[in-house]
């Protein structure tokens, strides 16, 4: 069972290091789709901003004062970094025109974070291979390969585990 | 954020492509965090209780840390030179 993100900030303020790292490895995806989809960063700024939005979310956790909205504070964090990073490499542009690339892309970064809450919930199996398939960009082959499966039967095998995802979605949204 | 209806394949498709995974060594700095900050809160310690110590690191940070058998990563460095380089 996923630990919440409450329970999750609650666990890194007490020092426990696996925590921490569960923390990153939940928010890492996230930041940097920011960073690179929402205001298209070169990847070197995007580096930058990256380590600067983890690096404060460990000095302030303390200062969190809703442990369940951290992702919300992440988001937040990560949107005036780039905003930052923007303005400090483009001075002539006034800072409320260095939007994010365009409010579709942001909308679309947060319902793509819903989906994979979700998709975490389904049999690791179908997370490994939609993960490989559509975030990884990896091919048949290579995912058969990995998986030690015939390559023939990956993409049934990936179309029938979105049909999964669907219907988790949809159970959340009835729920 | 989810949405009530309309969820099919393409979408989620397109979706699932949006949280690429960010580059290994960028994770793996961020995971590294607490221990740098340990070290970072050690090496502040000893610089404020050794004289010669805080002034070998103003003269050559890199080089004092290596002294100390610590690796001089570049965060560590960065978070030193603003505490005690002018």
């Amino acid at each position: 069972m996923q630990l919440t993100d409450a329970e999750l900030v609650h666990r890194c303020r007490e020092g426990d290091v696996e925590a921490w790292n569960a923390l990153v490895e939940r928010f890492s995806r996230y930041v940097y789709a920011i960073c690179v989809q929402g205001f298209r960063l070169r990847e070197q700024d995007a580096e930058d901003v990256f380590q600067d939005v983890f690096t404060r979310v460990y000095e302030r956790l303390d200062s969190l004062r809703n442990d369940a909205a951290v992702r919300p504070w992440i988001a937040q964090l990560t949107r005036r970094l780039c905003l930052d990073k923007l303005a400090s490499g483009s001075r002539e542009e006034p800072v409320e025109e260095l939007a994010p690339s365009d409010d579709g892309a942001m909308a679309d970064i947060e319902e793509a974070f819903a989906v994979r809450e979700a998709l975490a919930e389904l049999p690791e199996a179908c997370q490994e291979v939609l993960d490989r398939f559509f975030a990884k960009d990896e091919s048949y082959r290579t995912i058969g390969a990995a998986l030690d499966l015939p390559a023939g039967t990956i993409a049934s095998r990936i179309s029938r585990c979105l049909r999964k995802l669907r219907e988790q979605l949809e159970g959340r949204n009835e729920a | 954020m989810t949405r009530a209806t309309g969820y099919h394949e393409e979408r989620l498709g397109q979706l699932l492509s949006l949280l690429r995974p960010a580059p290994e060594g960028w994770v793996q700095a961020a995971t590294e965090l607490p221990g740098a900050r340990r070290s970072l809160d050690e090496i502040v310690s000893r610089a404020e209780q050794d004289i010669e110590f805080r002034g070998a690191l103003v003269a050559d940070l890199e080089a004092a840390l290596r002294d100390e058998g610590v690796a001089p990563d570049p965060a560590l460095v960065e978070a030193l030179r603003r505490r005690f380089q002018p």
